[in-house]
């Protein structure tokens, strides 16, 4: 089989990968596995996700021309479209500039879009409440999977007496 | 500090293992190492592959600051990238302080080795900085908590990029949230010997965790020695990552478990012959290439798993581990060679080793 991107090199790399039903084959030399960032494993890649994402959300922009947003971040200048063909983000401001493309994004990588881990120290006085709440979220959603409701019950007053708090 | 004494300061490492190989902890025979590391950016500044050269100056210098600030972290060396030369960098590499990324590093990327060298920061790396921390066995949580602590020690000084709802920010989204991809490197002879190995990594991808084999040229795994870590790390706490790697590697470890004694009952008298041979080779041959070092001490260490094998301790196989690695063996020996003389040195040393 010929690499599908130059189509003149027998394609040595195969990759078939599964995102929300919509099913991927990429068939390529190794120069151009290489060009997408597909490279060798010895070369310590730790993983080619980002560059796949990147050119799959490129691919998926090009079924649609015209019809894209492409924002452009105010803090580094990187536009939506930028990004698809890096796979990196320019920096923290970024995030909130593609907000809803990274929503859909980060769910499609992640499964979820809501950060449950580690709050800064500098951040963490302020941000306890908040931290909190969304522990004591996780603790009743268990209990009440577990069928404990009278502790479901006594996380239910915690979060009432720290949601006025907030 | 400058390149001579650094290049001293690897020479004087290059004598002992990395801590990580020391054969302690929790079901050392199997795991070798756990690691956790941890992505962070400096709030209002681009991220390395977007900084120009004054903002990278910038995070060096702020990275430096804080470093020096920390009663703790001050103690450990801190090295600017243009100080290391391709021998430093590659011993990095074998000892797990950096990335292979990191080797391709520039005037403005720098280096902090804690002193006990089990945990080191990279900063400008791909993201501004890379904690991470090393513990012998299976002690993801040791590792866990050592990074977390080097984080709440930056984090005194240094403004992270970080979002209430997407969590730390990063340069590539695969690592947003937490930032953290927890890991161990796990010998599995058994899975491997017995062609179970697969079964267990399409498994282990359903829970959210990748497999990796450590690959060297060509696509045979070296050593039998896997690396499994978590894929995802946004919605997950820290301690969930680290619950769910730690409770998917005991699985794996019984699986080898059982897959080992299977082949024992069916053909001890093949992997005993298989052992011995390595063990031969190893004390006898005059040249030893790094991946026959590797595959040698496979069996080896198996060998010494199953009781078959009494002479040799696990520490003196993670010594030859350490020290066969190409960087290594010449820091070792304080010279540079090519890989026709390094092939008759390692041997010399191997040899020595297992006397």
């Amino acid at each position: 089989m010929l690499c599908q991107d130059c189509g003149k090199k027998e394609a040595v790399v195969n990759l078939t990968q599964v995102i929300d039903d919509e099913k991927v084959i990429l068939n390529l030399c190794r120069e151009c596995a290489e060009k997408r960032g597909f490279r060798n494993p010895l070369e310590g890649v730790p993983f080619p996700l980002a560059e796949f994402l990147a050119s799959m959300l490129s691919q998926t922009q090009a079924q649609k021309p015209g019809k894209q947003p492409n924002p452009v971040c105010s803090a580094c200048g990187m536009s939506f479209s930028d990004f698809t063909q890096s796979g990196r983000l320019g920096c923290g401001n970024c995030y909130l500039t593609f907000r809803s493309q990274m929503d859909d994004l980060l769910r499609k990588v992640h499964g979820s879009t809501q950060h449950r881990g580690k709050f800064p120290q500098a951040t963490g006085d302020v941000m306890k409440p908040l931290r909190e709440e969304r522990k004591l979220q996780d603790e009743l959603k268990k209990a009440i999977q577990d069928e404990d409701f009278e502790k479901a019950a006594q996380i239910r007053d915690k979060l009432k007496t720290l949601t006025k708090k907030i | 500090m400058d390149a001579k004494v650094s290049g001293l300061m690897f020479e004087e490492m290059a004598k002992k293992p990395a801590v990580w190989l020391s054969g302690e902890g929790s079901n050392s025979q199997v795991v070798l190492s756990s690691r956790v590391r941890l992505a962070r950016n400096i709030a209002n500044t681009p991220f390395p592959s977007r900084a120009d050269t004054d903002a990278k100056e910038r995070i060096i210098s702020f990275a430096k600051t804080a470093v020096e600030k920390s009663p703790e972290l001050s103690r450990g060396t801190f090295l600017i990238c243009s100080q290391l030369d391709d021998l430093d960098r590659s011993f990095l590499v074998e000892r797990h302080l950096v990335s292979v990324e990191f080797t391709a590093c520039h005037d403005l990327s720098a280096l902090l080795i804690g002193e006990e060298e089990n945990v080191s920061v990279m900063f400008n790396e791909e993201d501004h900085l890379r904690i991470q921390a090393l513990a012998s066995g299976l002690e993801i949580r040791e590792a866990f908590r050592l990074a977390d602590h080097v984080d709440d020690e930056l984090s005194k000084f240094l403004q992270f990029a970080f979002d209430s709802s997407f969590g730390y920010l990063t340069s590539c989204p695969t690592n947003t949230g937490t930032g953290m991809r927890a890991s161990v490197l796990i010998h599995l002879p058994g899975l491997a010997l017995t062609r179970e190995i697969e079964k267990v990594i399409s498994q282990i991808s359903k829970l959210g965790l990748v497999v990796r084999g450590f690959y060297g040229e060509g696509s045979d795994v070296w050593g039998n020695l896997f690396q499994v870590s978590n894929q995802t790390t946004l919605g997950r706490s820290e301690e969930d990552i680290v619950e769910s790697l730690e409770r998917v590697t005991r699985q794996i470890i019984e699986y080898e478990e059982s897959a080992r004694s299977r082949m024992f009952s069916e053909a001890k008298d093949q992997i005993e012959d298989k052992i011995w041979r390595a063990y031969g080779i190893l004390k006898y041959a005059r040249a030893l290439t790094s991946e026959e070092v590797l595959n040698m001490l496979s069996a080896l260490r198996l060998g010494i798993g199953m009781g078959v094998i009494s002479t040799v301790s696990l520490s003196q196989i993670n010594e030859v581990l350490a020290l066969s690695q190409p960087a290594h063996l010449q820091k070792y020996f304080k010279k540079r060679m090519e890989p026709g003389e390094r092939d008759r040195v390692r041997a010399e040393l191997v040899r020595s080793k297992l006397e």
